[in-house]
């Protein structure tokens, strides 16, 4: 076992799985999408992102730009968040909350797919 | 590879980035989750997640704008309070891994080696390879700067690559500090490039100017290369896999040191064509035929031993250790002694040959000997460039330097292709012939080694000629000798050779007439060289040496001057 593959496997899954948290509900409804579940996927997402730096194979930078397009994903939606709440101060209509959940669903689809290439990763593993 | 640095940074600054993304996000939600006050000093909402980000980004970037968007409650100030060294650790260790990392060899090297490259791949013009930048390696470099042709340069030796930036260098020279035996430095540095003219293996190490050759060899094979090889069990190696030419400093000096003995006229042109263009013409060598005696019997003293004796040279000789040396007379010693020397014969002897490997022996030889015997002649050989000083001072008749030699026939070899087959035509002439060539070579550039040059007159070297000639003008050789600032006087160029398809002409008269395709071989000056460049290259400056009028070339005006345009053509038939 490989503490680093340990760590590894753990963010990225984490970083799926929150989004999902947050994603899941009724897309208008405020109450069924915590900001602070927004908040803790992006800041799992940076950090899945960030462990992804320096693989110089094609898996790595495939692995990389997913993890990418789901914090570009994710920051968008906080960016829609903040201007809703506390520039315009329309607060969390139904139709902020699910433009800011589907970004979100967005970012769930990359964070899917990489967690399917990290399957595939695993599988193909011959050690 | 190409973008490795960039790669470097990112696996570098992992564990920094993570770390101040976890500080950021604790900072953050702890910010979000303390109570607040307000300004009449009730309970408060806390700060809501957007703006606990905007105070920790300022607060931990040490930029501070105060407590936004209301003052703090005690509650919140003591969470900031713990925020605020939190992430000043954070940042700190970023920075501090990112200088860190910067300064690292490894990372430099990597920022080196792109750079070198990223050079070598926009490299234009043709260019050769050095590998190896000692005495030899840097005579050679100075030399081929001075004559306009670019290359690139590979040395073992960090310090070396420093000292050629200091250099008085005309061009920016790509140098790389890496070894040249490996493969992929070798096409790293532009083996494999288009413009490679030529490799040359000239490092102190046997074994790895062996490997280049055979690594050029393989990975190109179409481009020539040059080695250096001092034992002939390396040379007999490169020459089983067909290296073009390998120079082994002391077969030469042994074989030129024969032939000054038995041919001095000869020898002293091949010294002259084979010298640095434009360095201080060498001073005749006349070593006499007899007895001569040779200090030091190891692989130069061999060499010599097997050139000297069919010229007519009885050889003593002295060394401390003999074995296999039956057949030559042999004394036992180092001949720094004047004890050795008398029972060598110095007394009757015409000439010695302080050969040892070690330059202080040497000249301790050379001094007692001349003690002993002032009229002797006196043959040194200098090991290292840095004893030039001391070689100087005594001023021997003959003092074989092995990296001067090497790079003498680099240079020739690389830049006078034709001058091989001079050479060679050389073998058949006489002395008297050989002595007026060399009256004639010395005043050509007033007391300087004429620089030996071949153009060949096609389209990319000489258009205005091939031009010329294609359209039937007839043009004699004695025609373009002239100078292009004022055709009434001769230019100071002698041609040696012209290559004509597979014949060549030795030494062609003036009125010689010349063909397109022709390629001639020239000594002359260097400014001389350039000048007639030039008129061969442009039309109008051949015009002006061949008919003497001044045109511009131009259409409108050659229309002008339509009558005076038939008059010039009178003058030129």
């Amino acid at each position: 076992m490989n503490l680093e593959k340990v760590i590894f496997g753990f963010f990225i899954v984490l970083a799926a799985t929150l989004n999902f948290g947050f994603f899941i509900g009724d897309i208008e409804r405020p109450e069924l999408h915590h900001v602070y579940e927004l908040a803790a996927a992006l800041i799992v997402s940076l950090i899945a992102t960030v462990l992804k730096f320096g693989d110089r194979t094609q898996i790595g930078a495939i692995h990389l730009s997913t993890s990418l397009v789901a914090d570009l994903q994710l920051i968008a939606a906080a960016i829609t968040w903040a201007v809703a709440v506390h520039i315009t101060g329309v607060g969390m209509t139904p139709e902020v909350t699910s433009s800011v959940v589907s970004l979100s669903g967005g970012a769930l689809f990359a964070n899917v797919v990489s967690v399917i290439i990290l399957i595939v990763e695993t599988v193909m593993l011959r050690r | 590879m190409v973008n490795s640095a960039f790669f470097l940074v990112l696996r570098r600054m992992r564990a920094p980035i993570i770390v101040l993304i976890v500080i950021y996000g604790i900072s953050v939600i702890g910010l979000t989750l303390v109570p607040g006050v307000d300004a009449e000093g009730r309970p408060a909402p806390p700060l809501s997640i957007f703006h606990a980000f905007y105070f920790i980004s300022y607060t931990a970037t040490t930029i501070g704008f105060g407590e936004i968007p209301t003052a703090f409650s005690d509650a919140q100030r003591l969470w900031v309070t713990f925020c605020i060294y939190l992430t000043v650790v954070g940042w700190s260790y970023s920075v501090l891994t990112l200088i860190a990392l910067l300064q690292d060899k490894g990372f430099q090297n990597t920022l080196t080696v792109n750079r070198f490259r990223r050079r070598i791949r926009r490299l234009k013009e043709p260019f050769y390879l050095i590998c190896g930048c000692g005495e030899t390696g840097n005579l050679i470099c100075r030399t081929l700067d001075r004559l306009g042709h670019a290359f690139v340069v590979l040395e073992k030796d960090d310090m070396r690559v420093q000292e050629l930036d200091l250099q008085d260098f005309k061009t920016d020279i790509p140098a790389l500090a890496a070894d040249a035996r490996q493969p992929n430095i070798l096409k790293l540095s532009g083996l494999q490039h288009a413009k490679c003219r030529a490799v040359l293996a000239v490092t102190n190490d046997e074994e790895a100017n062996l490997a280049i050759a055979i690594a050029v060899r393989l990975l190109n094979p179409g481009i020539p290369v040059i080695a250096r090889a001092r034992t002939p069990s390396v040379a007999a190696n490169m020459a089983s896999f067909g290296t073009d030419h390998i120079i082994n400093p002391f077969a030469r000096f042994a074989e030129y040191l024969g032939l000054a003995v038995a041919s001095p006229e000869r020898f002293r042109l091949i010294e002259m064509l084979t010298g640095l263009p434009e360095t201080p013409l060498p001073e005749p060598h006349r070593p006499p035929a007899g007895r001569w005696i040779l200090c030091g019997y190891g692989r130069f003293g061999h060499l010599l031993a097997t050139h000297l004796q069919p010229a007519g040279i009885d050889l003593t000789i002295i060394d401390p250790g003999c074995a296999d040396c039956a057949s030559p007379p042999t004394i036992r010693g180092h001949g720094t002694e004047a004890v050795t020397l008398q029972q060598a014969g110095i007394d009757r002897a015409a000439g010695i040959i302080a050969g040892s490997d070690d330059d202080v022996n040497n000249l301790s030889i050379a001094v007692t000997a001349s003690e002993l015997k002032p009229s002797l002649f006196v043959v040194t050989r200098q090991n290292h460039s840095v004893n030039n000083p001391l070689f100087a001072a005594y001023n021997a008749d003959f003092t074989m330097i092995p990296g001067r030699i090497v790079a003498q026939e680099c240079i020739a070899i690389l830049t006078t292709p034709l001058l091989a087959a001079f050479l060679d035509l050389l073998r058949e002439r006489d002395e008297t012939w050989s002595g007026a060539l060399v009256v004639r070579l010395q005043t050509l550039c007033d007391g300087r080694t004429p620089a030996l040059w071949g153009i060949k007159l096609n389209i990319a070297d000489a258009q205005g000629a091939y031009r010329a000639l294609m359209q039937g003008q007839r043009i004699a050789l004695g025609d373009i000798l002239r100078d292009g600032t004022d055709r009434s006087q001769a230019l100071p160029a002698a041609t040696l050779l012209i290559r004509r398809d597979k014949e060549l002409i030795l030494l062609p008269p003036d009125d010689f007439l010349l063909a397109a395709g022709d390629e001639l071989l020239l000594a002359s000056s260097l400014a001389a060289r350039r000048n007639l460049e030039l008129t061969l290259h442009n039309p109008n400056e051949l015009d002006y040496i061949l008919t003497g009028s001044e045109v511009s070339g131009s259409w409108l005006w050659a229309r002008f001057r339509q009558p005076g345009k038939s008059a010039g053509r009178v003058i030129e038939n």
